[in-house]
């Protein structure tokens, strides 16, 4: 094997007009570099310029190139970390998204090489690799061009072998690249390229389905799972005028637009367009969130397919409980959770809605606790795929442990200190609006739900229901009093507040009466995954017309939860009581209205009155309630 | 194999308060935290510990986090590399200038063309990269063989070895346990003759 050396007139003369045999040539850059060390630079110098060069290479010049770093690659032994400091810079300096195939094959065996050699290169050479997980930032441009997505898959090709080969060879290398990729990793609120951050999160997501995986794709999921709560936290909702939130409603769920008549369609298309870009619209972390939650969404996707879920579910699981649980506030983050579950209902489902009965039953700190009956409610209510027997089951538990709660109590109101039990019965009747119509469609759950203590818990001296937000509480008098499975004489008409001194006390400075962790995403791209398997408002509550049009609104509910095996309709009529609490229902939602009168919203509202479960958003808790 | 040694360790593990339910598991994740990381103090790499006599009387310690102070003694096994120890690995890849270890699965080792015997030649043979003895035909280094080095230095940050065939004895482990009584008794005949 023979190389001859083709050199350019503008280029160092280090070796002219003649012909070097592979390991002639390494005794000659070994030769260099022992001489430089005697002071006799000359030739070393050279090599460095070629290294190191700030111009675009011709031919001739990339074959030097090629050349000189194979020929590096046989004499690493003979680089000084500090007599080399120079060449050690231009090497680690030289950027694979600058260089056709050949030169970046030579320069990563130089580095696979150089990291095998020595303790004191594998530093060095990672982190290299791991800076070539995004482009420089003139490429960024043309990142749609086909010649550029070509590259692109070239370049991390080439990044991503040449990490497995270093793990290979170093086997506690990948403890230092999963350092690496976390200090490298984006912090906001830096201003951050979305097309870098995007494409270092997708390196990530590749490393943790590749070979690496079993040995950094914890690292990797975690980290990714940080971050996104970082770029959750940065949504600032401060920004919406503090008088919305005092009305604090919002008058509609986005998701209810959907399926009305054609002639609201495109209007509400438009108004939902319009929601979202009065709050999101605008904020750069959100469209860089949803950026990274569809990636992340394809990426469980493909797990799924390949039977990874389970594994990586386990990961996302512990991240969970460990980041976001804690922080009350994330607003997106959880549907990655949400997506997840809903890829494997029966296993990953089944395990997060246990998770999070756990932590409320058998753990200490009582934020936590409240938080993770927030999500369980917020979950068992949303989640289209959650079998009803499966919630009758987790608010047998929920209920089972209020009780056993109220039994060792005998004195009255008190927000604070009973906070986890009223965040535990609002939990139980927030599901109950949700899911309580479906579930008594089925003979065994309606039994089922007629044997909970629930009454009990509801009568007792703590008064969760003058405690609990009095919109949910309203809510919730109506859906039973739809189902007549319980009986509550002091059932008062509404007074259309959202909130009240004491739901406010028992939720604290968190505001955890008010965090509904699965209100709709309002993130455009990732609502698109989480729709067909979400549950809206509008797709469960029944209306006036329902009580006229008694079988249409039976496919409405069989449409919304699937086919979970109803088999009888028991349904009962309403009382006048209750069509009086509509009334003064329907007016609380007006008088809760931020949206002008004459708006399309207002139009839509006064159309299709009822139609609405209240919603609302507020910064420190959730994008929208119920 | 030398450079591993079993030593007995008193140590006093603190455990954070939110551990408190669960002191045997915080106790053991302590200690896991030392695996695969050189320590000064033990002067190695803790490879494995074998944790026994629990103190029973765990202190709390005074202050703004009342940490436990819990008392053990443990049996550690290190890896304790020094200069010139004669040392074990797989040979990963061969290559003209070096030959690639791992040495007890997780420490990477490499020998550098200068630190081989002379008698050991570059060859590519059936597409294979491989050293052979110019003296012993059958004396052979390729990848999957397992080899007995010296070590120059170890670098305790990343855990890896400079080695060296330079000394006698060292080589291809299944070679040197066949022949190796049979080469010291030639090898000895030719130190006696040239006498």
């Amino acid at each position: 094997m023979r190389v001859e050396l083709a050199v350019s007139h503008n280029t160092p003369k280090m070796e002219e007009d003649i012909n070097l045999s592979d390991s002639e040539l390494v005794f000659h850059v070994r030769n260099a570099l022992k001489l430089s060390i005697q002071g006799e630079c000359d030739s070393y110098n050279q090599l460095v310029e070629v290294i190191r060069h700030n111009q675009k290479l011709g031919p001739e010049e990339v074959a030097l190139l090629v050349t000189c770093l194979k020929a590096l690659s046989g004499a690493v032994s003979c680089i000084n970390l500090v007599h080399h400091e120079n060449l050690i810079n231009a090497i680690f300096g030289m950027c694979l998204w600058n260089y056709r195939t050949d030169v970046m094959d030579a320069l990563v065996e130089l580095i696979l090489s150089l990291a095998a050699s020595s303790g004191k290169y594998v530093n060095l050479c990672l982190d290299m690799l791991v800076g070539n997980f995004v482009p420089p930032p003139y490429f960024n441009t043309m990142l749609n061009e086909p010649r550029a997505l070509t590259r692109k898959s070239q370049v991390l090709d080439c990044v991503h072998s040449t990490l497995k080969d270093i793990a290979d060879m170093v086997p506690l290398s990948p403890m230092i690249l999963e350092e690496k990729i976390t200090e490298r990793m984006p912090k906001p609120p830096m201003n951050l390229d979305p097309v870098a951050m995007v494409m270092y999160v997708e390196n990530m997501l590749r490393l943790e389905n590749g070979d690496l995986g079993p040995l950094v794709g914890r690292m990797m999921l975690v980290a990714i799972v940080d971050f996104l709560v970082s770029l959750d936290e940065q949504i600032p909702w401060d920004d919406i005028p503090e008088d919305d939130f005092t009305k604090g409603i919002f008058d509609m769920e986005l998701g209810e637009f959907e399926g009305v008549g054609d002639d609201v369609e495109h209007d509400s298309d438009e108004m939902k367009e319009s929601w979202i870009q009065k709050y999101l619209g605008g904020n750069k972390f959100a469209m860089k969130l949803d950026n990274l939650l569809v990636l992340i969404f394809d990426h469980l996707k493909l797990c799924c397919e390949s039977g990874r879920l389970t594994q990586v579910f386990e990961i996302l699981l512990q991240s969970f409980q460990k980041t976001v649980l804690p922080i009350y506030k994330s607003r997106f983050t959880q549907f990655v959770m949400f997506y997840a579950c809903s890829l494997d209902p029966e296993n990953c489902g089944k395990k997060f809605a246990t998770m999070l009965l756990d932590v409320f039953m058998n753990t200490v700190h009582p934020e936590n606790r409240m938080s993770a009956v927030a999500y369980l409610a917020s979950y068992l209510s949303r989640a289209k795929f959650v079998s009803a027997s499966s919630v009758a089951t987790m608010l047998g538990s929920l209920v089972d442990w209020c009780s056993d709660y109220c039994k060792n109590q005998d004195g009255g109101i008190n927000p604070k200190v009973h906070k986890v039990f009223y965040a535990g019965c609002q939990a139980i009747m927030y599901v109950l609006c949700f899911r309580m119509r479906s579930m008594v469609l089925i003979p065994r759950l309606k039994l089922q739900l007629q044997l909970l203590n629930i009454g009990e818990i509801l009568r007792h001296p703590l008064s969760p229901l003058k405690v609990c937000l009095p919109l949910i509480v309203e809510e919730f008098f109506h859906v039973v009093s739809e189902a007549q499975l319980f009986t509550f004489p002091e059932m008062q008409k509404a007074d259309g507040s959202l909130e009240s001194e004491l739901s406010r006390a028992f939720g604290g400075v968190e505001g955890l009466d008010m965090f509904f962790p699965f209100d709709p995403c309002l993130l455009k791209k990732s609502d698109s995954f989480i729709r067909p398997n979400y549950v809206y408002w509008s797709m469960v509550k029944s209306t006036p017309d329902d009580d006229e049009e008694e079988d249409d609104s039976d496919d409405d509910v069989d449409e919304a939860w699937g086919d979970e095996g109803i088999d009888m309709v028991d349904r009962g009529g309403r009382s006048f009581e209750n069509h009086a609490f509509d009334d003064g229902f329907d007016r609380s939602f007006d008088a809760m209205s931020i949206t002008p009168k004459e708006s399309l919203l207002h139009k839509f509202v006064a159309k299709h009155s009822r139609m609405q479960m209240p919603s609302k958003i507020r910064p420190s808790t959730s994008p929208e309630s119920l | 194999m030398e450079a591993l040694k079993v030593a007995n360790a008193n140590l006093v593990v603190r455990v954070h308060p939110s551990k408190s339910r669960k002191v045997t598991e915080a106790v053991l994740a302590e200690l896991s935290s030392l695996l695969f990381k050189f320590n000064e103090t033990f002067d190695g790499v803790v490879l494995a510990y074998d944790p026994n006599n629990w103190s029973s009387a765990a202190r709390i310690l005074p202050g703004v986090h009342p940490y436990l102070n819990v008392g053990l003694s443990a049996k550690l096994l290190l890896f304790s590399p020094k200069p010139n120890m004669l040392i074990e690995g797989e040979v990963i890849k061969v290559c003209q200038q070096s030959i690639h270890l791992i040495v007890l699965g997780f420490s990477s080792a490499v020998i550098m063309e200068e630190d081989l015997r002379d008698e050991f030649k570059y060859k590519f043979k059936d597409g294979k990269e491989v050293f052979i003895s110019q003296q012993q035909k059958k004396h052979r280094i390729e990848n999957g063989a397992v080899l007995r080095f010296a070590v120059k230095s170890f670098d305790e940050e990343i855990l890896h070895i400079s080695g060296s065939l330079e000394p006698a004895h060292t080589g291809n482990v299944q070679w040197l346990e066949k022949n190796l009584e049979k080469w010291s008794q030639v090898e000895s005949s030719k130190g006696r003759r040239s006498d």
